[in-house]
Parts: structure tokens; C-alpha cells; sequence
């Protein structure tokens, strides 16, 4: 694996025809221009010339400049067939249009855009909030896990920054509080958990300098980078971090596994799928 | 010996006296409460005085806390009480060895919860529900012994049908003719009173030993003076405490023949249980007490105890717990270390070996004064008065539990109340999914903030008395010595249980030099003025008067606006047109601002602003503390930020960069930009920079004729406003040159 970042060359959005079709067309055409990419639109269900003629009208309303668009319609199952696509032709990202909080209402719409998110092969980006005008996109915060694929993960971010235009990446650690092996009763034992942290923090920052100093200078000299070590549980603490300090976009590593038993039992990233703080950018290495 | 360790030692020889000295004071007080809280179960009485010695003698030596005292609590009599009277179907003597038996248990019951740290376990109930039990035990406690203060020993029933008994008891004894009764009565009588104006007696000799003694004093006293005159002592010894003759000789063992029985596991159970709630909120009550402001180890002492409990259930004494009043005690009399409680015991072996004969003449009528005034403390009106004051619904939450413990047990009055409560929760908040979806996810997020360094708790979702245990693990965290800011903004709920955890957390905090401020609460709607009242988000009530109910922060920034001759306007107020002119708030829609603090010339402003930035589904609600300076004269038009503290793109507003000529490190940290430069390079003066080299970041910002200043895209803590007011003045100072040579 090299540690190079993703580029986002085809882009594949799956569309229904809903009311926001109009405003999710619009952040994705503006995205695949941004990255200067191909972007595939996929409807899975029936063709009709109604539907023909509406997806084409409003392409041509909000699309006038040339950017290279495909629409393909399929039959099939949703999650199996949008699977499927991003294999065949070969996606770089895939973008779901998600709602914020996943509860008993919206937990069908919900659960389609989540349900892709850990079974495709590609990267994913998750939009809660799509808009008609352009949001500027200031500040990224990225997951610093001492894990594989993190330094891929973190190139990709700066690759997006760039791309975006941001003016900040943060950086965070989650550190697990086992890892301080002190439990904390009284004062004694919180000075020596204290003394634990700094020396873990220290540890962790300069792993992830290391990471972002191997990077090329043309990617991080016009951003600002902070760094930011969390004790905390892993997967849940980054979460409300960049819902606290208002992030546009929280990129994380792909889980590296997602069975029943993970769902059941939220871990990493599975907490912040079921009440995304901000738009959600997973970062996928192709096999 | 490492130097540490000797002046260690030295230190503890040092303060050895003083420890001998108040351990003396709670022997005193120990003495007469752990006879009468034993006669109070229906055990034998020196049940009590075995858990005490045996209590402090294990818990001193293994403990993990500094200045507690152990002994039997208050808090069992009324399980003890049951078990003992029930467990043998009446036979007294044979249900005290079951319930030593239950003892045993659940001192092993304590020690295996101490190795499982489950020193949280009191904060899973809720503050109300406790007091409600606390009350419940109170009445019971008094309820009982009210009849054997007038001298009827004999009442038996349950604790509604005594009290009922009362008024009847009263007449009874004034019609009879028992002269013994007589006696008893008067004794018990003047030992109430003598507990009820022991404290508004000012005499410094008189107050040297504790009321309890006094009462023992006088009425063993009593029974000299009548040895002289030839006069029978009037009370037969059905009337006197019973103590054997040799205390060591007769210890009583435990009988475990009904193990495996329902009623004794049930017994066990409700026997660890208020041992251990009992124990751990006297212990967490005596660290705000304690001058040291130590911190202790509740497993390791939960573990001690259990350990003494064992101990104390096979010498034939009752459970050990942490008992906060003797606690304080040993505090006031200037106790450091665990020592005191050590000798606390070792002085009581010494009273019942030498005073033995003198023991056996205490009327059993004056323990029970002593009983009748600590339940009455339990069950006084004034906490009822108190829980009244926090909000309905902790009236409740209380009754609910006093109730059903008197109809019932404790463990169901326990678990009634936390019924109740959760009930209430989700009709306060119509949600039953608030609680539920959430409860077991993480809800808190700890960091240390880089910038001032800081630490920054926010909660998310719901906080009460359900998962207050993850807030505490997070906050127990951080040393006290720190500043930390708790945002509950993004926390739709916060129970009263929270609410006053929270205070004895600012509370220890502020003793040991740091700080807990809570922001994000002035957007919750509260029941009741009291501090401690559950807050709840308000959804869409966006101009409801604030005024009413204060949160902490507007009573300080209240407070700070008389310090500095302020003016405060806690109000919301829609006017805010004047802060459109800033480039900052150019993009951002203001709502309104509130918490306005100015001064008396109105130069000088600071408030809190709600803005959103976007527009429909992007939108997004910030709160910040901003503030305002009127300018005498116009000055340019900058911008200075320190890079990344406020990601804004200024070029939209056609502002520039620009660099100040020989400041490399200014122009290094700060991002000035303006539109007039040259007049910027004359304003920047050597000495302005320095000040702002000098001073911590803040984002200031010209509008010619006002300054606006801010610090972080959060609402600041009093102690950081306090702060930016002092920059925003300093930085007048420095600025005001240049506008009188304008």
C-alpha cells in the first residue's frame, strides 16, 4: 500500500426522485467539478420517459458547463445493486444523501445509505446536509488512529482540504482509557494517571507529525494543522468533537470489519453512523 | 527510608496528639449512639460497641479514606430491626445469630464490590429518592423509640401503627401509675430536651463534651446519688441497659443454618445495600469536610469495610459503615488522618472494661432520647421544606419513596423511587426515546483545551442520575487543581441528582484551586428557582423572559456586574443591528444577544449572541460571548486574528493582508488585514504590538468607530470574561494616544 492519497476520479451518486432530488444533484455536480471527476448518476428502479425527461431537465438547468455526466438505470435490489456498480465501474467515491439522527421514522431511509456505507468497496461520502448554495467547507477534522490505513486516510484529507479550499485539519487521537493502565481513586493514583496521559499524548502526536511530515509540502503548507488527543471511547469521542467545534467534514478510516456482533455492540465508527455529526467522508483503500 | 517517607513519619507523630484527642471526642459521642443503635435492632448492645472497636481498628489499618470514623449506622436499624424480629419468627436471641449470620454475608457482599470498584454504585439513585429512604429510616427509628423514651418497652408493630400510638402513649403514661414509668419518662424527657438545647448552650466547658455523654453522665450520675440516701434505685433492669459480665466470655457467633433461605438472602441484600449507599455518601460528605481536601480510595474503603463487617458479624457486632456523623465530629476536633478512628475504638474498649458496672445503670429511656433525636434529623421537616424548594416533582419522587418504604421495605421503597423518577423523566420530556436510545451509548467528550489549556467536558443527549456515573468517571479525570468548562448546551435534559452532583463537584474544585464553570444552561427551562431544579431544553420558545429563572453563570455575571458598578441586562434583546457593520457578521444572522453587562458610560459592553450561519437545512446555531467598545474617535477599519482561532475568509469583504514592517513574530502569530493600509501601519504602533505579543489571543475586530473583541465560538466562563474585559481595557488604554493625536 503506498501512502499516497485517494484521488476521486468517478464518482457514483445513487438518485431517487424525491423533493430533494434537485438539491442533492446540485452538491454532488459541484463536488465531481471540484475534483474534476466523472460522475455517474445510477437510479435503481423503473425507466420511464417521465423520469427520463425530468432527470435531463434538471441536470440541464443546474449543469450547464461540461462536466462529464452518465446516467444509468437499473433493476434490483438497492443495496446489492449500487454494490455492484461501484465494482464494475470502478468508483472512487460514493455518494448517499443520509439524515442526521437515525431513529424509528427515518430508519428505513436511514439505514440504506449506512447499510452501503459498510458493505462497498469504494470511499464513501455521507451528505446530511446538502444545500442549493455553496456552504464553504473551512475546517476538517480527521481521525489519527494508530491503525494501517490512517496515514492514507489523513493524505486523502489533505488531498479534500486542498481541494475544497479548507483553511484547517485537526487532527485527533482517540486514545482508550485501558491504555493509561491506572485507574483513577484518588489523588495518588490521578497523578500518576496524569503523569500516563501526557507521556501517551506526547506519543500519539508524534506519531501523527511523523505522518504528516512525510506528506508533500505542496499539500499542507496553506493549511492550518491542529492536533487534538482525546482519552475517550474510540469512534464515539470524534464524533462529538467535530460536532462541538461545528467541523464541515469528519474523515475516518474504513471499520475493518463490520459483523452483526459489531452492530450490536457499537464500536468505532458505528457511533458515529447512527448520529452523524456533520457530513461524513469514509476513506476506503481499493483491493 | 527515603526523606519522603521520614517526614512522613515525622508528620504523623507530629499530628499524633491531635488524632488521639478527637478520636477521644467521637468515642464519646460513639459510645452511647452504638449502644443505642444496637438496642435500637433488638440486638444485644454491645452488638454496636463490637462494630465500632472492630470497625475502626480494620478500616483505620486498610481503609482508603483520611478522616471518616466507621461504626454501626443509622441507616440499618430498621433492616437490622426486621431481620431480627423476623428471621426466627420472634425469638430475638435466635434471629440476632441469623442475622449475624446475614452480617457475615454482606460483609463478603462489600468486599467482592470494593475488588469490582464499584464505588459508583451510589450514583445510580436518585438524590430525592435517597432522602426519601433517609426519612423513611428516620421515622422508624423514631417511631420505635418514642415509646421506650416515655418508658413503655413493649410497643410492637409496624412503623405507621407506632407512630399512630403516639398520642395514645403520651396520655397513657400521664394517667398511670407505675412509678417506674414515672421515671423512665422523666429521664427520657430531659434527655430530648437536653439533645435539643445542647447546641444553643454557649458555654466552652459545657460544649467540651458532647451532649450524648452528657446525657449518660447525668442520668448514671443520678443513680450514685441515690446510693448514699438509701433510696432503691427505681428502675428495674427491664429498664436498663443489659450488659454481660464479661464482655469477652459471651461474644455471640453466628448462625448459619438458614443460608440458602429466601428471607435471609433478601435480608443480605437489603443489608449490603444501605450499608453500602450509607457508607459511600458519608464518605464522599466527609472529603468536603476534610481540610486537606484529600480524595478517597471508596473501593479501597468499600473493601475495608467489608472486610470489618466479616470481622464484626463473627464477634457477634453489627455491619460496619461509614457514619458521617461521628465523621464530622472527628473533623471539627481537628482529626488528619485515619488514626483518630483507630483510637475511637481502642478509648472504647477501655469505657466497657473499666466502666462496665456504670454502663448497666444507663436507663434505656435515655438512649432512646438520643435515637428519638437522630430520627427526627433523618425525618425533619425542613428537608422536606428543602426537596419542596428544588421543583414539584421532586415532592414526588420523595413521598413516593417515604411511603412506600413505610408500607413496605426499603428495597422496594428504594425501587419505587427510581421508578418514579424515570417516569417522571419521560413525561417531563414526552420522550420515552430520549432515555432509552441513548442510555447506553457514550454521551461525554473530555478535552484539554489547547489554547489556555483548559479542559472542556460537553454532554450530549440527556444527563441524570441514570448515566451521571460516565460525566463523573470523566470528571474525576482531571485534577481539581484545573479550570474546567462543562458544556451542557448540547444536553437536552439535566436531572436535580445531576444538578447537585455537580455542585459538590464546583465545590472541590474551588477548594483546591481550580474551577468547574457550567455554560449552555441559560437556554433550559427550569421549574423552579432553585439551583439544583432539572433543566429541560426549551424547543422553540425562543423570547421567553430568562430573567426568571437564573442559572449560575447569570447570578455571576449579576454578581461580577455590582463588583465592577455595572449595569446587567440579563434580557434577550432583538436589537443588534449595530453588530451587522462587523465583517464577522457579514455571513451570520443574529437572533438576538442577552446577559448584557455594560458600564456605567456605556463604553464598554459585553453579552452573549445567538447567531446561525447558513441557510435551511445548513443552518446552525452558535453562541458566543463578544465585546463591544465604543471608540471616542475613528480609527481604520482592521481585522486581527491569530490564524486558525477564527477560520473566517476576510478577502470576501475585499479585505488584505498585510505585514508589518521589523515585527516577524507578530506577523508570524497574527493575521491582520484591512483596507486602508498605510493608516493600519500608523495605528500598529511598536508599543500596540507588544501589547498584543504580550496579551492572550483574541480576535479583534474595527469597525472605525466600535471595537468588537471575542475569544472562542463558545459562551465564555465568568472567569474568561472577567478576562476579555481586562484585555478590552488595556488595549483602550494603549489605543487612546492615537486617537488624541487624531
Amino acid at each position: 500500500m503506498n501512502d499516497g492519497h485517494q484521488s476521486f476520479k468517478k464518482i457514483l451518486f445513487g438518485f431517487a426522485f424525491s423533493p430533494k432530488l434537485k438539491i442533492n444533484l446540485l452538491e454532488t455536480t459541484r463536488i465531481a467539478h471540484l475534483f474534476n471527476a466523472t460522475l455517474i448518476l445510477i437510479h435503481v428502479g423503473e425507466r420511464t420517459k417521465e423520469k427520463e425527461d425530468e432527470i435531463h431537465s434538471l441536470l440541464k438547468e443546474i449543469e450547464p458547463s461540461g462536466l462529464s455526466i452518465e446516467i444509468q438505470w437499473k433493476d434490483g435490489k438497492p443495496i446489492k445493486t449500487i454494490r455492484q456498480a461501484c465494482v464494475d465501474f470502478k468508483i472512487d467515491l460514493l455518494i448517499l444523501g443520509a439524515l442526521q439522527h437515525e431513529n424509528m421514522y427515518r430508519f428505513y431511509v436511514g439505514s440504506i445509505a449506512r447499510k452501503l456505507t459498510r458493505q462497498v468497496s469504494c470511499s464513501v461520502l455521507l451528505l446530511i446536509r446538502p444545500s442549493e448554495i455553496r456552504v464553504a467547507c473551512n475546517h476538517l477534522v480527521v481521525n489519527g488512529l494508530n491503525a494501517p490505513n490512517t496515514s492514507k486516510t489523513i493524505a486523502s484529507a489533505f488531498y479534500v482540504a486542498n481541494t475544497l479550499g479548507a483553511k484547517q485539519i485537526t487532527i485527533v487521537e482517540e486514545i482508550l482509557n485501558k491504555e493509561i493502565h491506572v485507574a483513577v481513586e484518588d489523588d495518588r493514583s490521578l497523578k500518576k494517571a496524569s503523569i500516563i496521559k501526557e507521556r501517551l499524548k506526547h506519543r500519539e502526536e508524534s506519531r501523527v507529525r511523523k505522518i504528516v511530515s512525510a506528506l508533500p509540502k505542496i499539500f499542507t503548507q496553506s493549511i492550518k494543522i491542529k492536533n487534538q488527543s482525546i482519552f475517550g471511547k474510540r469512534g464515539y469521542s470524534i464524533g462529538h468533537y467535530a460536532e462541538v467545534v461545528r467541523a464541515d467534514l469528519l474523515v475516518m478510516n474504513a471499520p475493518s470489519k463490520s459483523s452483526v456482533f459489531n452492530r450490536i455492540f457499537p464500536h468505532d465508527i458505528e457511533y458515529i453512523l447512527s448520529d452523524l455529526p456533520t457530513d461524513l467522508l469514509i476513506i476506503r483503500s481499493q483491493p | 527510608m527515603t526523606p519522603r517517607n521520614t517526614s512522613q513519619t515525622k508528620n504523623f507523630i507530629y499530628s499524633l496528639p491531635k488524632n488521639i484527642f478527637s478520636g477521644f471526642v467521637v468515642s464519646l459521642i460513639a459510645l452511647p449512639l452504638g449502644l443505642g443503635l444496637a438496642i435500637a435492632s433488638d440486638a444485644p448492645p454491645i452488638s454496636g460497641i463490637i462494630a465500632a472497636v472492630v470497625g475502626g481498628i480494620v478500616v483505620s489499618i486498610l481503609g482508603g479514606s483520611n478522616v471518616t470514623v466507621t461504626g454501626p449506622g443509622n441507616g440499618l436499624v430498621i433492616v437490622l430491626l426486621g431481620a431480627i424480629t423476623t428471621l426466627a419468627n420472634g425469638d430475638l436471641y435466635q434471629g440476632y445469630l441469623f442475622t449475624l449470620a446475614a452480617i457475615v454475608f454482606s460483609g463478603i457482599l462489600m468486599l467482592l464490590l470494593g475488588f469490582l470498584k464499584m464505588g459508583k454504585l451510589a450514583d445510580f439513585f436518585p438524590a430525592s429518592a435517597i432522602e426519601g429512604m433517609l426519612a423513611a429510616i428516620g421515622l422508624g427509628i423514631l417511631a420505635k423509640q418514642f415509646h421506650i423514651m416515655i418508658g413503655h418497652n413493649n410497643e410492637h408493630g409496624s412503623i405507621l401503627s407506632l407512630l399512630l400510638q403516639i398520642p395514645t402513649g403520651i396520655m397513657e403514661l400521664l394517667n398511670s401509675n407505675n412509678n417506674a414509668e414515672h421515671i423512665a419518662g422523666g429521664i427520657g424527657i430531659l434527655s430530648l430536651l437536653i439533645m435539643i438545647y445542647y447546641s444553643k448552650i454557649r458555654n466552652r466547658y459545657f460544649q467540651l463534651i458532647p451532649a450524648p455523654m452528657w446525657i449518660l453522665i447525668l442520668t448514671v450520675g443520678f443513680s450514685y446519688i441515690l446510693v448514699p440516701l438509701n433510696v432503691p434505685y427505681p428502675l428495674k433492669a427491664s429498664f436498663l441497659v443489659n450488659i454481660p459480665n464479661n464482655v469477652f466470655s459471651s461474644l455471640a457467633f453466628p448462625d448459619f443454618s438458614l443460608v440458602l433461605k429466601k428471607e435471609f438472602l433478601i435480608v443480605v441484600f437489603a443489608i449490603t445495600l444501605i450499608s453500602s449507599i450509607e457508607s459511600l455518601l458519608s464518605i464522599k460528605a466527609v472529603d468536603k469536610l476534610d481540610p486537606e481536601n484529600r480524595r478517597s480510595n471508596v473501593n479501597k474503603d468499600l473493601k475495608a469495610l467489608g472486610l470489618a463487617t466479616i470481622a464484626s458479624g463473627l464477634l457477634g457486632g453489627l455491619n460496619v459503615v461509614t457514619v458521617i456523623a461521628r465523621s464530622s465530629v472527628n473533623v471539627n476536633n481537628g482529626a488528619t488522618n485515619r488514626s483518630s478512628n483507630l483510637f475511637h475504638s481502642l478509648f472504647l474498649v477501655l469505657f466497657v472494661l473499666l466502666f462496665q458496672e456504670q454502663l448497666r445503670k444507663i436507663p434505656l429511656a435515655a438512649l432512646a432520647a438520643i435515637l428519638v433525636f437522630t430520627g427526627y434529623k433523618l425525618a425533619t421537616p425542613k428537608n422536606f421544606r428543602k426537596i419542596a424548594k428544588i421543583g414539584k416533582e421532586q415532592i414526588a419522587i420523595f413521598l413516593t419513596t417515604l411511603i412506600t418504604t413505610l408500607l413496605t421495605n426499603l428495597i422496594t421503597g428504594i425501587s419505587a423511587g427510581i421508578l418514579i423518577t424515570i417516569l417522571i423523566h419521560i413525561l417531563i420530556n414526552k420522550s420515552f426515546g430520549l432515555f432509552f436510545s441513548h442510555l447506553f451509548k457514550p454521551n461525554v467528550l473530555l478535552f484539554k483545551e489547547h489554547i489556555g489549556g483548559s479542559y472542556y467536558v460537553s454532554v450530549k443527549y440527556f444527563c441524570s442520575f441514570l448515566n451521571f456515573y460516565k460525566l463523573k468517571y470523566k470528571l474525576d479525570m482531571i485534577p481539581e487543581s484545573e479550570d474546567v468548562i462543562l458544556d451542557l448546551s448540547m444536553c437536552s435534559f439535566v436531572d436535580h441528582t445531576v444538578m447537585e452532583g455537580l455542585a459538590n463537584y464546583a465545590d472541590t474544585f474551588a477548594g483546591k484551586g481550580g474551577s468547574l464553570e457550567i455554560i449552555g444552561l441559560d437556554k433550559h427551562e427550569a421549574d423552579s428557582k432553585h439551583p439544583f431544579a432539572i433543566r429541560k431544553i426549551l424547543p422553540f420558545r425562543a423570547l421567553k423572559p430568562i430573567e426568571r429563572y437564573f442559572t449560575k453563570r447569570q447570578n455571576q455575571l449579576k454578581a461580577t456586574a455590582k463588583e465592577y458598578h455595572w449595569g446587567y441586562i440579563p434580557k434577550k434583546s432583538t436589537d443588534t443591528l449595530f453588530l451587522e457593520h462587523f465583517v464577522f457578521f457579514k455571513t451570520r444572522k443574529i437572533n438576538y444577544s442577552y446577559n448584557h453587562l455594560s458600564d456605567p458610560n456605556g463604553i464598554f459592553n459585553v453579552f452573549d449572541v445567538e447567531f446561525t450561519e447558513g441557510e435551511f437545512i445548513a443552518k446552525e446555531v452558535v453562541k458566543t460571548t463578544i465585546v463591544h467598545v465604543h471608540l471616542q474617535n475613528t480609527i481604520p477599519i482592521f481585522s486581527l486574528d491569530r490564524e486558525g482561532l477564527l477560520h473566517f475568509v476576510y478577502h470576501l469583504a475585499g479585505f488584505e493582508d498585510m505585514h508589518i514592517e521589523n515585527h516577524p513574530d507578530f506577523n508570524r502569530r497574527f493575521y491582520l488585514s484591512g483596507e486602508d493600509i498605510p493608516a493600519l501601519e500608523g495605528l500598529f504602533t511598536d508599543e500596540l504590538i507588544l501589547f498584543f505579543e504580550s496579551n492572550p489571543y483574541y480576535h479583534v475586530e474595527s469597525n472605525g468607530t466600535t471595537l468588537l473583541i471575542q475569544k472562542k465560538e463558545r459562551l465564555l466562563s465568568v472567569q474568561e470574561i472577567k478576562a476579555m474585559i481586562y484585555f478590552a481595557q488595556q488595549l483602550i488604554h494603549v489605543l487612546q494616544p492615537f486617537e488624541v493625536e487624531v
